[in-house]
């Protein structure tokens, strides 16, 4: 916090943010520990949690901050995966190829960044798509895969099956943690500044020396890994690598339902969405089709009548920043109030 | 190899189709609709159940289809698309997309996971043919996909061009506050434009339906194709969509003479072939060239 001579301070932290900071740590390190007093059941579905969470972060870090939003997310999803497949087969340890997995496709993600990202609009959101639909005929094209019919990590059976729940879960829980961390501390170094401005208008940013292109391709590749680490850690938890399953849109379509309910463009409505998407697929996954339709008429209905999201309300009606990526002014008047 | 290039033209004919009615609708309004191919999945439906349940030729379900989607696109208009705009440039993609999952999977709840095909309906026209030379030959249905899109793209040219209401719609797609201080409701413009968007994927839908199977999930692929004959064309160019239909199919031939799976990955290498070339040297379309050589100025 820093005063500004008439009584104007510039708030980073707040009481309520510390404390949920340090909540964080708590929950973070409980999850951790936790597990070995958890039954396989809580298990697999809380990864699949930490799961929904990279995916949401990774979006709304792309289309909330960045301003870019894609419907072709998917590509780095399935690429994940692939590569996981692809690394194991080669002989490398299952749990060693996901990390490199995700890597790899920030390898890909940046040259790919180049083209991209000079598209505008609705162009880079359906461009990204088409993108994901190339990649998926080509992973096709590799013998391993043997086109939609798929392959399994089967050097995952390395491991008993107990060993390995517990060690999925927990590269997930760390993938989630880490990958929310960068995110955070991003969002808040002068980077994070540069994006906000770039979101709210991209000439005016561009006029001010904020190097627009590197400031996107940041966040674009920060996305692609994080959806990458995503894939890698469903086929996990999946087993069976599955093309259509991987590279499908609907993937997009949770992400783009759990950061539009949550609140995009906040950091903690994504992970808001992602907890609301876990509880909705909990309790309806099983009416399938409907469910799906209720994803689709709550993302038109939120983006329609909701723009900020659940979130967002909340942040208005309370004034709460408990993950504050921003900069705040407090008025004089208005220091005694909570 | 003739014969690749003369099938691969007429099936651009089919692309153009469906990819007429999404450039249109980012000439006027800047928006990209990403249910335009699930919309033209719905007709494609609707002139199957016509068919299927009433025994109504799907041609003459379009005299019944076509309007329901023109009524369809106002409403798209009025209900969603207009607060989607107001509400910022992101909202129409997120709304129209959320909008395409929720038809595709209500489609998926009535008709099921089973492909339809319109080809039964329509009597000898679904295979019969011109023989041209020995050795090529061309479908009647193939030609009259191709000669519809023809006149749907030459009846936008028209109307924008010499009709009181296409003028309107050009000057809204200019400046639509300034169009606002001559007089023109910019609402009622855009209502219309929809509106004729949609019955154009009504069209596309019958030549979906009667060229190939579909189903529930047809119009995701559909959208793509249309988005790809579009921007190889040149977004919101009434002739270059046909161009663009026409490279993207050739590009598809070319994919599948290689191998049996590269009639996808052709057309999609094409599109990113001509996205780049335009993106980073301009004017460098094989349009723009066209364009340049016919008339001495850049498209």
């Amino acid at each position: 916090m820093s005063e500004a001579g008439t009584g104007i301070a510039v708030e980073r932290w707040t009481p309520a943010s510390r404390a949920a900071v340090a909540t964080v740590v708590v929950v973070v390190v409980a999850l951790a520990v936790g597990q070995k007093i958890m039954s396989a059941g809580t298990t697999d579905r809380l990864t699949a949690l930490f799961v929904y969470v990279i995916l949401a972060a990774m979006w709304n870090a792309l289309a909330g901050f960045g301003g870019l939003v894609s419907v072709g997310q998917q590509v780095f999803f399935g690429l994940g995966a692939y590569f996981t497949v692809r690394l194991a087969d080669w002989g490398l340890d299952p749990f060693v190829a996901l990390g490199v997995a995700a890597l790899g496709v920030g390898v890909v993600a940046f040259p790919l960044s180049f083209p991209m990202l000079r598209l505008r609009g609705g162009e880079f959101a359906i461009g990204m798509w088409v993108v994901a639909e190339l990649a998926h005929l080509l992973v096709n094209l590799d013998t391993l895969v043997r086109g939609e019919t798929g392959t399994s990590l089967i050097s995952l059976n390395n491991y008993d099956i107990g060993t390995r729940r517990a060690y999925i879960y927990w590269c997930a829980l760390a993938a989630m943690v880490v990958l929310l961390a960068i995110l955070f501390v991003l969002l808040r170094s002068r980077i994070g500044a540069a994006i906000q401005a770039i979101r709210d208008s991209e000439e005016a940013a561009a006029s001010l020396g904020v190097r627009v292109l590197a400031t996107k391709r940041t966040l674009f590749v920060l996305a692609a890994v994080g959806a990458g680490a995503a894939g890698a850690l469903w086929l996990a938890t999946a087993i069976t690598f599955q093309p259509k399953a991987f590279f499908g849109v609907q993937w997009t379509a949770y992400m783009i339902f759990m950061v539009l309910v949550g609140g995009i463009g906040t950091f903690e409505g994504a992970i808001l969405g992602a907890v609301i998407f876990f509880l909705v697929e909990t309790w309806f996954g099983a009416t399938g089709v409907w469910y799906l339709i209720g994803l689709g008429a709550a993302a038109v209905l939120f983006s329609l009548l909701l723009p900020k999201g659940l979130w967002g309300a909340l942040e208005n009606r309370w004034s709460v920043r408990l993950l504050p990526v921003g900069y705040r002014l407090r008025l004089p008047e208005t220091t005694t109030a909570k | 190899m003739t014969d690749a290039l003369i099938q691969g033209v007429l099936l651009g004919g089919y692309y153009a189709l469906i990819a007429a009615g999404l450039s249109f609708m980012f000439s006027v309004m800047r928006i990209i609709n990403l249910a335009h191919g699930s919309l033209a999945v719905v007709a494609a439906f609707a002139l199957f159940v016509l068919a299927d349940r009433f025994g109504i030729s799907p041609f003459l379900g379009l005299v019944m289809v076509l309007p329901l989607m023109a009524v369809l696109g106002w409403l798209l208009q009025r209900f969603i698309l207009e607060r989607a705009t107001r509400a910022g440039a992101l909202v129409p993609i997120l709304a129209t997309f959320g909008l395409s999952i929720v038809i595709d999977n209500l489609l998926f709840q009535q008709f099921g996971a089973n492909t339809r095909s319109l080809a039964p309906y329509i009597g000898d026209l679904s295979y019969d043919s011109w023989q041209i030379t020995d050795d090529i030959s061309v479908g009647k249905l193939a030609v009259l996909t191709f000669a519809a899109a023809v006149a749907l793209l030459g009846a936008i040219q028209l109307f924008l061009s010499f009709t009181q209401l296409g003028r309107a719609v050009r000057a809204t797609s200019e400046d639509g506050d300034t169009a606002g201080l001559v007089g023109i409701d910019a609402r009622r413009v855009n209502a219309i434009a929809t509106a004729i968007a949609l019955v154009s994927a009504g069209l596309a839908g019958l030549a979906l339906g009667t060229r190939a199977t579909f189903d529930a999930y047809a119009g995701g692929p559909q959208l793509l194709f249309a988005f790809e004959a579009a921007v190889i064309g040149g977004a919101g160019s009434v002739w270059g969509t046909l161009f663009g239909g026409i490279i993207l199919a050739l590009g598809q031939s070319f994919g599948a003479q290689i191998a049996p799976q590269g009639f996808l990955i052709g057309g999609h290498v094409v599109f990113f072939i001509v996205l780049f070339a335009r993106l980073f040297i301009p004017g460098s379309t094989f349009r723009g060239r066209l364009m340049t050589a016919l008339r001495g100025k850049p498209a």
